[in-house]
């Protein structure tokens, strides 16, 4: 059961920023709430006021600009599993989009709520650390880009202060010949595990001129690793190959695994070396 | 009575009007009414069920401008000026729609809890996709349950009247 709260509903960022600084800790800012609701049905959480954003004009769009694209924070999974501009510049995020939890939280639920949240088993902020996407976050006197890979902090929490708002994801689109795959492994709706890989190969495809790699799900937030990533930079796609398993190890003791109800921290840890092998070799054949 | 009900002069309320299966509502909610706790308790209309309570069931899923919805985890005041249908609005006229024929021919249900929530999300699939894949059509569905285990009949029942709709439709 839902306890009673007071709804506000501000028409400007300016005005949501203004309530958080008023309200702290007593308010939350209230999107698609398919996360929030359940937390709040279960009595985990309780606010006095629940703040519903769904009110601000151009945080649903999704619109591509020198070389990026900008997602609202606003715009649903659904959006996104479904937008022409995804389909053409991002296809590995359109098919993340596309395996959200269901059908009814694709369609209510936001990428911006769904990163805020910053709920441990969720699979965009891993795909969006390996992109390089850049965080916006607005209050009433400005505004300040948050790199994805610093946006999480721990389990259900992130950058933002308390009146901040994010706004807009920016990703930029990866130079080709490139290759993009997020790969997820879990029991039933829940990810366990989440592995992103961005690729660039050189122009005759001999040399790996660029990696990233990002882990996410088997621990508290989703992480990039940087060390992983240093075994197969700069190598030829023959060493790179050779030397996936060794990074794939080594992503798994960077996750920070923990074990739980989705598994063993050293199940989880051999998931993720599996996962990356994976991924590198689909984010290979594109 | 139940647009009438008294409530204590401080708590907020929101006014809200929406169409339910093609009817004008209007009634006040407070903000943390959920939708699922409207239709069935203050509207009266039980064929939307509660069941999981988190989203991952199925069983109370209604259409809100055509898309699938969890009731139980859609805050009411949410559905203003916006178009709710219920399984109770589906038949048209007193004449079963089609997908409702095609479980009854195809024994797509079992004990019915979950069969309101899956004839109106393969509604939404049929509408926007109407000759889906049975890939499709699992991908789709997959967040709807069924413990009777009949996975296999409502499948067969949806393509059916995928079928039937589109052959009647040209």
């Amino acid at each position: 059961m839902l306890r009673r709260f007071r709804l506000e509903e501000p028409q400007s960022v300016g005005e949501i920023s203004e309530l958080l600084g008023r309200f702290g800790d007593s308010a939350k800012l209230y999107a698609g709430g398919t996360e929030l609701l359940l937390a709040m049905k279960e009595g985990l959480v309780h606010y006095e006021r629940l703040v519903n954003v769904k009110g601000i004009e151009g945080l649903n769009e999704v619109k591509q600009h020198n070389g990026a694209i900008y997602i609202g924070a606003l715009c649903t999974h659904h959006q996104l599993e479904t937008s022409p501009v995804l389909k053409q510049n991002l296809p590995a995020l359109v098919k993340l989009e596309e395996n959200v939890a269901n059908v009814r939280v694709r369609q209510v639920g936001t990428l911006g709520g769904n990163l805020c949240f910053a709920e441990p088993h969720a699979d965009p902020g891993t795909l969006l650390i390996a992109l390089e996407a850049s965080l916006t976050a607005e209050k009433s006197n400005g505004k300040r880009e948050i790199p994805a890979e610093s946006f999480f902090v721990d389990a259900y929490e992130t950058a933002l202060e308390v009146d901040e708002v994010l706004t807009t994801i920016a990703v930029p689109i990866p130079a080709k010949p490139s290759g993009v795959c997020y790969m997820k492994f879990g029991y039933l709706e829940r990810p366990s595990v989440g592995v992103a890989v961005v690729v660039n190969l050189n122009a005759d495809r001999s040399v790996v001129d660029d990696i990233k790699i990002a882990v996410g799900c088997a621990g508290p937030a989703p992480m990039r690793v940087p060390e992983a990533e240093a075994l197969l930079k700069g190598k030829s796609l023959d060493e790179a190959t050779r030397n996936i398993v060794q990074a794939g190890e080594t992503s798994g003791r960077a996750s920070q695994a923990i074990s739980d109800l989705h598994g063993a921290q050293d199940y989880k840890e051999h998931i993720v070396g599996v996962l990356l092998k994976r991924a590198f070799h689909s984010a290979l054949s594109q | 009575m139940a647009n009438t009900m008294l409530r204590r002069p401080d708590v907020q309320t929101v006014p809200i009007s929406f169409t339910l299966n093609g009817k004008l509502q209007e009634l006040d909610v407070e903000p943390h009414e959920l939708l699922l706790d409207v239709i069935r308790e203050r509207l009266g209309l039980t064929g939307v069920k509660r069941s999981c309570d988190v989203q991952v069931c199925g069983a109370c899923t209604l259409l809100v401008d055509g898309r699938p919805v969890s009731a139980c985890t859609t805050l009411a005041f949410e559905v203003r000026e916006r178009s709710v249908l219920t399984i109770e609005g589906l038949a048209d006229d007193g004449k079963l729609h089609p997908l409702q024929e095609a479980f009854i021919e195809h024994g797509g249900f079992q004990c019915g809890f979950c069969t309101p929530g899956m004839i109106l999300a393969s509604k939404a699939l049929l509408d926007e996709n109407p000759d889906p894949t049975e890939d499709e059509l699992k991908h789709f569905m997959h967040g709807n349950i069924c413990r009777c285990t009949g996975y296999k009949k409502i499948i067969e029942s949806i393509m059916a009247a995928a079928q039937k709709m589109s052959s009647t439709a040209r």
